[in-house]
C-alpha cells in the first residue's frame, strides 16, 4: 500500500513537468475535443481497487481511470490461511495487473505522499502530480502497532500477525513447520471491527487440522477480545466434531483480551494471567491503511465514514472510500464486500460525471470458511442503505445449516474454491 | 452462578500501590426488555460487589442495569500486611458468588 511521508515534496514547476516527460505522461488526462476527459484516480490495488477501475471502464468508456499500486503482484488473503497450514502454496494467492491494465485502465506503480482535496490532485513520491474529477480510495487495512503494548513491527517478526498476505503468512508457516509436537500454539483476536470476522476462527481451525495430522500432542490455545464471534456455532460444533480437547477458546469474559505482549519470551499477557507460546500469532486491533489517514477521510475510529449509496467520504468531497478502509455498517470487512461495493461506487461515479441520477441498488456478501480442507461453512448477507448506514435486510440472507451431512460441509468447501477462483479471474483475469 | 476471575499481585511490598482486577460471567438481564411471546423478562442484575482485606471492606460498588454484561472491575489497594482478599458478588436472584486470593507482603 501507498505509505505516507507526511512531508509535501517541493518540487519546482520545472521539475514537475520533466518528471512528467521522462516517463509518467500518458497519466494525465488528454483533452478530448477540447473539453477535458474525466479522470478517475483509484489509490490501491487489491479487491476492492482493482474491481472498481475495471468496472469505471466498463461502465463508462470515455471516463480515463489510473489505478494506482506501488506493487506489481497483488497477495490475497483469501485462502491464505489455507498457505499457512500447509494446503495450498502461497503462488497461488498472487495476482498481476496484467488483465486490469488490458481492460483500458492506466496503472501507476507509484507511491502516494500526499493528497490536496481542494485542488483534486494526488502528489506521488517521485514528485509527479496528478489531477483527478472523482477519487477512490480503498487502502485496505494497516496493523495498529500503538494499539497493543509491546507489539511492534519487531515484534511481529517474532510473533507474526500474518493478517496482510505475503511475507508474514508464510513466516507463521514456517513457524508451525519448525514447531515440536507437543507444541502451543496461542492465537489472539482483537476487538471488532476489523478485517475478514470469521478470518481468526478459520485459522485456529485449519491450523488445528495441521497440529491434528501432523502434530497430534500440540495445543492450540484462541484468545479473545470478545464474546461473540462470526458464525460462532458452526465453528464450535465443528471443532467438537473435528479437533476435540485440541482448541481452547477463550473468550472475553473468560479472560481473554490481550493487554501486553512480551515478544522476549514470546508471552501474551492478558488481563487475568499470562500465556507463553511456542508459537504465536497476535492479530492485532487495525485501521484502515495510511493513505486514508492521510486524505483526511478517516475519523477518530481510524475508518472512514462514508455515504451508504455512492461510498464518497461524509468527511471529504469527491474522495470515495470502499473495502476494508470504510465504516460500511452491517457489511463485513471482505474481499467479497469489497468487491461489491467497488462495483455500486464505480456505478455511481460513472452516474455522477454524466450528471445522471444514480440509480439505488442492493449489495451482497458472502463469506466462506473452512474448518478443514473437506469441511466448509458460509454466511451470507444482503445489505441496502437505510438512515445513513448499509443495514443488513433481514430474511434475505443466512449461515449453514447447524445439522447438515458430511456432503454438504464438502460442498461448500467447493464452492468456497470455486468462488475464489470466480472473484480472482474477475478483478485480476 | 458462573465463573469469577480475579488478577492480584502474589507478592508486594509493604505500602506498594497494587492493582486489583475481578471479573465475572453474568448475563446482568436489565428488565426491560421482552421475550419472543412479549413477556418481560424479569431483573436479574448482580446489584452488589465487594472486596475484603482480612475481613475489612476496602472497596464495594453498587450496580445498576445499564451495567453490561460480564462486569469487570479493576481498582487499587495498598499492600499492609500479608493475608487474605475476598471478592462476593451478589445478584439479584440471591445469590452470592466469592472468590479468594492470597497475598504475601514483604
Amino acid at each position: 500500500m501507498p505509505s505516507r511521508s507526511g512531508t509535501r515534496r517541493k518540487a519546482s514547476r520545472r521539475a514537475i513537468l520533466k518528471s512528467a516527460l521522462a516517463g509518467i505522461a500518458t497519466l494525465a488526462a488528454p483533452p478530448v475535443l477540447g473539453q477535458a476527459k474525466a479522470h478517475v484516480i483509484v489509490i490501491g490495488g487489491g479487491f476492492a481497487g482493482a474491481t472498481c477501475a475495471r468496472r469505471l471502464k466498463a461502465a463508462d468508456g470515455t471516463i480515463a481511470v489510473t489505478l494506482v499500486e506501488p506493487n506489481a503482484r497483488f497477495t490475497a488473503c483469501p485462502f491464505s490461511n489455507a498457505v499457512i497450514a500447509g494446503l495450498r502454496p502461497i503462488e497461488a494467492q498472487y495476482f498481476g495487473y496484467d488483465g486490469v491494465k488490458q481492460a483500458g485502465v492506466d496503472i501507476a506503480g507509484q507511491i502516494v505522499v500526499a493528497i490536496e482535496a481542494e485542488a483534486r490532485q494526488v502528489h506521488f513520491a517521485d514528485g509527479a502530480r496528478l489531477d483527478y474529477q472523482r477519487l477512490v480510495l480503498a487502502p485496505g487495512i494497516d496493523i495498529r502497532f500503538d494499539a497493543l503494548p509491546g507489539y511492534d513491527q519487531t515484534a511481529a517478526e517474532i510473533m507474526p500477525h500474518a493478517w496482510k498476505a505475503g511475507a508474514q503468512t508464510l513466516l507463521l508457516r514456517r513457524q508451525l513447520e519448525a514447531m515440536a509436537d507437543g507444541g502451543v500454539v496461542v492465537l489472539s483476536a482483537p476487538a471488532n471491527p476489523f478485517r475478514c470476522p470469521p478470518g481468526p476462527y478459520e485459522r485456529a481451525s485449519l491450523i488445528a487440522y495441521y497440529l491434528k495430522t501432523k502434530k497430534p500432542r500440540s495445543k492450540l490455545i484462541l484468545l479473545d477480545a470478545k464474546d461473540t464471534f462470526s458464525k460462532q456455532r458452526l465453528f464450535e460444533a465443528a471443532w467438537k466434531t473435528l479437533y476435540p480437547g485440541l482448541i481452547e477458546w477463550v473468550p472475553l469474559s473468560g479472560g481473554g483480551r490481550v493487554i501486553e505482549i512480551d515478544a522476549k519470551t514470546r508471552t501474551l499477557v492478558t488481563e487475568f494471567g499470562s500465556h507463553l507460546a511456542d508459537v504465536a500469532n497476535v492479530i492485532p486491533p487495525q485501521r484502515a491503511g495510511a493513505v486514508a489517514i492521510a486524505a483526511g477521510v478517516a475519523d477518530q475510529t481510524g475508518w472512514c465514514p462514508i455515504d451508504p449509496h455512492t461510498f464518497e467520504s461524509k468527511l471529504v468531497p469527491n474522495i470515495h472510500v470502499i473495502g476494508d478502509a470504510a465504516i460500511a455498517g452491517a457489511m463485513p470487512k471482505s474481499a467479497f464486500a469489497a468487491n461489491a461495493q467497488a462495483k455500486v461506487c464505480a456505478d455511481m461515479i460513472a452516474s455522477l460525471i454524466r450528471g445522471e441520477d444514480p440509480r439505488e441498488v442492493k449489495l451482497i456478501n458472502t463469506c466462506y470458511s473452512l474448518v478443514a480442507p473437506d469441511y466448509g461453512i458460509s454466511v451470507a448477507g444482503v445489505y441496502a442503505p437505510r438512515d445513513g448506514l448499509l443495514t443488513e435486510i433481514k430474511e434475505a440472507g443466512g449461515v449453514s445449516p447447524l445439522e447438515a451431512p458430511a456432503a454438504q460441509r464438502e460442498a461448500e468447501a467447493t464452492y468456497a474454491q470455486a468462488w475464489f477462483q470466480t472473484i480472482t479471474r474477475e478483478v485480476f483475469g | 452462578m458462573t465463573r469469577a476471575l480475579i488478577n492480584t499481585p502474589k507478592q508486594a511490598q509493604q505500602g506498594e500501590v497494587i492493582e486489583i482486577r475481578a471479573m465475572i460471567a453474568h448475563v446482568m438481564e436489565t428488565g426491560h426488555r421482552r421475550d419472543a411471546q412479549g413477556a418481560a423478562v424479569p431483573r436479574n442484575i448482580i446489584h452488589r460487589f465487594q472486596c475484603l482485606y482480612d475481613d475489612v471492606e476496602i472497596f464495594a460498588a453498587d450496580f445498576y442495569p445499564a451495567m453490561a454484561a460480564n462486569p469487570f472491575i479493576a481498582f487499587s489497594t495498598v499492600a499492609t500486611t500479608s493475608g487474605v482478599l475476598t471478592f462476593a458478588w451478589t445478584d439479584d436472584q440471591g445469590t452470592i458468588q466469592r472468590a479468594t486470593a492470597e497475598i504475601t507482603v514483604v
